[in-house]
């Protein structure tokens, strides 16, 4: 058999050739036109490929050609900045090769092949180097530092390496042994970047949504899903984990959603201001953007892509972040991949194998010590959408068996506009344990206590409420009525947040604490006034209470706030003098 | 062009008809089928291999046999398109139905549609007024958007769709937008329904309509709004229209999608619809939006029936999981007489918050919205206590929400179908309706907006 054959058969996106020699995830080159596609199936002298682009037009007897190449991704300086399809195809180029509608049969190249970058040696002629080892520096954006590093599986003696301006495809080093060193390389995007070992997650990814960072906390190098149903606040979510966490580089895959969002995101990002670094957003983040509209079979693959570009800079010993809207549309694009294979179908039609695609997926994530030495991390975050909002399905379950953080969003809180509308009875994170320590050493030694204290009084409330409702909250005592008003200042006051304010879209870490610490101030002096005779009206009433409230608004809340709680004390214990 | 005529059927299956023995056949050829009696119907094709060749026929496959002809016609599905369709109607498989003559073709263009890169898109921010205040107000309908009715069989989701397209305008703008109607299964009398307002109002000669009707075939509705949103695309992005498409019922569509999985023994997903059908809706739905450099634009108002008015059922919930938001109609409200009958509580307009403010609407606008949707929410949920408790266990707040959430569904809610009121009346009756609360306990309101509009301090 030939490296190329002929079509036998098109079914949608899943195109059958004859008579040529393959093996699996072989990429193919289809048709007439060369639409670009990888063999995920072998039958005898038949091999079934899936066609990343749309198939309408092609006919059975044109040619296959086989590349002999895995899916791969180009990896090297130019990745930042860059909005890519499922399959690592510029979308600015596409607009400059076809226009405005994206039409198939394209080729293009990842980033500027021809583009000169200083390279900045670390290494010199003599080292005896290995893969994953750093070798020297490229300042590819403002903010960030790309290491050249040496291919993992190649390794030797340094013979020669050279400092100065270089596009990506000229030899920066060559070894004793003749090998030549680019700065490109291509990794395939089905197989994990190997590191020499995974450590356990130790620190929070900050992500300045309090509800996160304050009881449902995320590692650097966890998985987080994000369940919830259409409307309730997933994109928003994730896009604010994008633009506000302390992650180094963020990759952002926009699977199967909307156009619109993807073009407020490159709206947007430029002007925004990375609170890490001061510099535009745009300079840490890599794109993919495979609409719901763009073909299926490369939005399957573009979750890949995005994984092993952010296991690219991990390996550089960045702490990367990658979000994932919406992991659903890449299990059903699985599910129709599948459905035109004839395979056996599992639950609701999904493969056998979707639970264990999910797996794969999410351990991908983790904290290292990279082969070069350093220590990165990938951090996940899913969003899942459920039909009906209902998370017995399949992907919810599959998810949910995998990662340690469960970011449940709610219809009802979402109707209510209560945003975000992450429910905080039944969402989870198990990472608390192995996050504590971070958070005494560096935030406050009571941290963990209070969250619990906080968690608490919301458990109480939820019980409370069903009380409530069935004799109205006048018929409480007094305590019980404190408590009701404190968990509702919780929740008004701590847990909303705006995801589009100006100033509370985003919290430092520092100020959640001391906000929780204020909601609990005002517990302990409600009820000190309480004792003494002061009515829990009055209490309530006092106006510094409303200014302590309503100051999360203002830039300036972190300096002012443990004044404005020594306030409140005392207009509450003048309340006690008033009676 | 055009090849030989097989007659190798084998099967026929539902809509679908297999045969064998072909010239090579292109994935998505469109064929005709000439039926021993001379009845031609056309069809489409779905897989194609050297052995077999599958076609869905559009018009059913009532009375193929085997001795009927098949012809492959050497190319997809296009549409002859031109400045000439406007003012025409044709019928679910784009041929004409007004007597007039076939549409002379600028160009044709296939109807399935490329996606549009979405780093070509402009983000849609121009405020559309569309008379109607519950929708003005709280879900904001935004040119470029894709905005569905979410209603139920026996509501006036109809009438509410004919009154935005007679109201919709840009506020202090005469640009206008031309229709694209697209009826998929809807009955005779509804199709008569719209076509006469159109008529009436004039917006009929400005208008393209593609009609598949009840009793037409029912796997032609898989084209029909491909050939709307076709029609749609080269009048907004070749002729610089501002096109309203407005499409019902998709529920019909979904049911057409249905069948044809069902006849291919497809697995089937929720409730026996496919499980593409995610993809194939957003196919549709991602056809609204903005071009940048392009003058035109295409904003699509979807109308779907919730079978059993239920929200999670796979046709709203997954065109819910891919529009801009949604306008949710409510029998209980309808039953009260209300019109138009929009719940605001589900309902959400996602791009609201990107054409609302100072520049385009008002700037009180955000606050107002807030505080009326705030307001109402809270009303409605004591109507349930209220029946457990009675009136007299509410505190005086309690009191003042619950009767605004009546005042709410009676003057501000309920309006007529040709009362087309401007934004600043809108908010201007918020103002008046939210002064029956307290102001302390309007916490949503912002000071210096209670100072400027409340009609204590206007006065
Ligand atoms: N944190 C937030 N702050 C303010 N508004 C929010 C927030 N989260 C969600 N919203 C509101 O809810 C709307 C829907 O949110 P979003 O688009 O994130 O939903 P989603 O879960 O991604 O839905 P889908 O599954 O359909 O994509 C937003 O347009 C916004 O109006
Ligand atoms: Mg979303």
């Amino acid at each position: 058999m030939a490296n190329e054959g002929k079509i036998y058969r098109i079914s949608g996106p899943v195109v059958t050739a004859i008579g040529m020699e393959a093996s699996m995830y072989d990429v193919v080159r289809v048709g007439d036109e060369g639409l670009m596609g990888e063999v995920i199936e072998l039958h005898g002298e038949k091999a079934v490929i899936q066609v990343y682009e749309d198939t309408s037009g092609i006919r059975p007897g044109e040619p296959v050609i086989n590349t002999k190449e895995t899916l791969s991704v180009a990896l090297g300086p130019g990745l930042l900045t860059q909005i890519y399809d499922g399959i690592q195809r510029p979308l600015p180029t596409l607009e400059a090769e076809m226009g405005y509608f994206i039409k198939r049969g394209l080729d293009a190249d990842a980033f500027d092949m021809e583009k000169k970058w200083t390279f900045n040696p670390v290494a010199s002629a003599g080292d005896a180097v290995q893969g994953g080892q750093v070798i020297g520096e490229v300042q590819e954006t403002e903010t960030i530092v790309h290491k050249i590093m040496i291919p993992p599986g190649v390794s030797g003696t340094i013979k020669s390496i050279e400092s100065g301006d270089f596009n990506v495809t000229e030899n920066i080093a060559v070894l004793e042994d003749g090998t030549e060193i680019q700065m490109l390389q291509k990794w395939p995007v089905r197989t994990p970047r190997p590191y020499t070992q995974k450590y356990a997650p130790d620190t929070p990814l900050i992500t300045g949504m309090r509800i996160l960072d304050f009881l449902f906390p995320l590692a650097k190098g966890g998985a987080a899903g994000i369940p919830g149903p259409f409307g309730s606040g997933k994109t928003v979510t994730q896009q604010s984990l994008a633009k506000f966490s302390d992650a180094q580089i963020v990759v952002y895959i926009g699977c199967g959603e909307r156009g619109n969002e993807m073009t407020e995101v490159l709206d947007e990002f430029p002007h925004l201001i990375d609170p890490n670094t001061g510099k535009p957003l745009m300079n840490r983040t890599v794109m993919i953007a495979n609409t719901s509209n763009m073909p299926v079979a490369a939005r399957e693959a573009s979750v890949y892509t995005g994984i092993t570009i952010a296991e690219y800079f991990r390996d550089m010993g960045y702490d990367v972040a990658l979000m994932a809207d919406s992991t659903s549309r890449w299990a059903e694009a699985m599910r129709e991949i599948s459905s035109r294979l004839e395979e056996m179908p599992g639950e609701e039609g999904y493969p056998a194998y979707l639970s264990s695609r999910i797996a794969e997926f999410y351990e991908r994530a983790g904290r290292v010590n990279s082969l070069g030495g350093d220590d990165g991390s990938v951090t996940v975050i899913g969003a899942v959408s459920p039909p009906g909002g209902d998370i017995s399905e399949p992907v919810s379950q599959g998810t949910l068996r995998i990662v340690k953080v469960f970011w449940g969003l709610d219809a009802g809180l979402a109707r209510q506009r209560h945003f975000p509308a992450i429910n905080w009875l039944n969402s989870y994170s198990l990472y608390p344990p192995s996050l504590n320590q971070w958070y005494r050493d560096n935030i406050a030694q009571d941290f963990p206590e209070i969250r619990t204290e906080i968690s608490t009084l919301l458990q109480i409330e939820s019980e409370l409420q069903e009380i409530v409702q069935l004799v109205g909250s006048d018929a409480l005592p007094v305590d019980q009525q404190l408590t009701l008003e404190v968990a509702r200042m919780i929740r008004e006051y701590f847990l909303q947040q705006n995801g589009f304010h100006d100033v509370d879209a985003s919290c430092e870490i520092n100020l959640v604490y001391k906000m929780a610490k204020a909601i609990l101030t005002f517990q302990t002096a409600a009820k000190a006034a309480m004792a003494a005779g002061a009515q829990l009206e009055d209490i309530t009433g006092v106006p510094s209470r409303s200014t302590l409230m309503r100051g999360k608004f203002e830039a300036s809340y972190v300096d002012d706030i443990e004044e404005m709680v020594a306030t409140m004390v005392k207009e509450i214990e003048a309340t006690v003098e008033d009676n | 062009m055009a090849g030989k005529e097989y007659r190798t059927i084998t099967d026929v299956k539902g809509p679908l008809v297999f045969l064998e023995k072909t010239e090579p056949v292109a994935f998505g050829e469109i064929v005709t089928l000439k039926l021993s009696n001379g009845t031609i119907k056309n069809g489409q094709v779905l897989d194609t291999s050297d052995d077999l060749v599958v076609v869905q026929v559009f018009e059913g496959t009532a009375k193929v046999d085997r001795n009927t002809g098949v012809t492959f016609m050497g190319d997809v599905f296009k549409l002859p398109v031109s400045t000439d369709l406007v003012g025409r109607i044709l019928d679910g498989a784009g041929r004409p139905r007004d007597g007039g003559p076939e549409i002379v073709a600028e160009e044709k263009a296939d109807i399935i549609g490329e996606a549009i890169n979405p780093f070509s898109r402009k983000s849609p921010h121009d405020f559309i007024q569309t008379g109607i205040s519950a929708i003005d107000c709280c879900t904001t309908l935004v040119r470029g958007q894709k905005l569905p009715i979410f209603s139920a069989s026996g509501l006036p989701h109809n009438d509410i769709a004919l009154q935005i397209a007679r109201q919709a305008k840009l506020k202090d703008s005469d640009e206008e937008f031309i229709v694209v109607f697209c009826a998929m299964g809807i009955t005779a009398e509804e199709y008569n329904y719209f076509r006469s307002d159109l008529e009436r109002t004039g917006a009929l000669e400005n208008a393209v309509l593609f009609v598949n009707l009840a009793d037409d075939p029912a796997v032609e509705r898989i084209i029909t709004p491909r050939l709307a949103l076709t029609a749609a695309e080269y009048l907004a992005f070749e002729k610089d229209y501002h096109v309203l498409v407005i499409y019902t019922d998709m529920t019909n569509y979904c049911d057409a999608l249905r069948q044809i999985g069902a006849a291919r023994e497809e697995v089937p997903g929720r409730r026996g619809y496919p499980g593409y059908m995610y993809t194939d809706l957003a196919m549709l739905y991602e056809r609204a939006g903005i071009i940048k450099g392009k003058k035109g634009s295409i904003t699509q108002f979807p109308i779907l029936t919730m079978p059993g008015d239920d929200i999670t059922h796979p046709i709203p919930d997954l065109s819910g999981y891919i529009t801009e938001g949604q306008i949710v109609i409510s029998r209980e409200l309808y039953q009260q007489g209300i019109y138009p009958p929009i719940n605001v509580l589900p309902s959400l307009s996602r791009l609201m918050g990107s054409c609302i403010g100072a520049k385009t609407t008002r700037e009180d606008h955000k606050s107002v919205s807030d505080q009326m949707y705030a307001a109402y929410a809270q009303g409605r949920e004591l109507r349930g206590l209220v029946a457990i408790v009675g009136e007299d266990a509410l505190n005086e707040r309690d009191k003042q929400l619950l009767d605004f959430s009546g005042v709410f569904e009676d003057k501000f809610l309920r309006q007529g179908q040709d009362e087309d009121r401007s934004i600043d009346d809108t908010l201007d009756l918020c103002w008046d309706l939210m002064s029956s609360i307290s102001t302390k306990y309007l916490v949503r309101l912002d000071q210096k907006w209670i100072e400027k509009y409340h009609p204590d301090n206007r006065a």
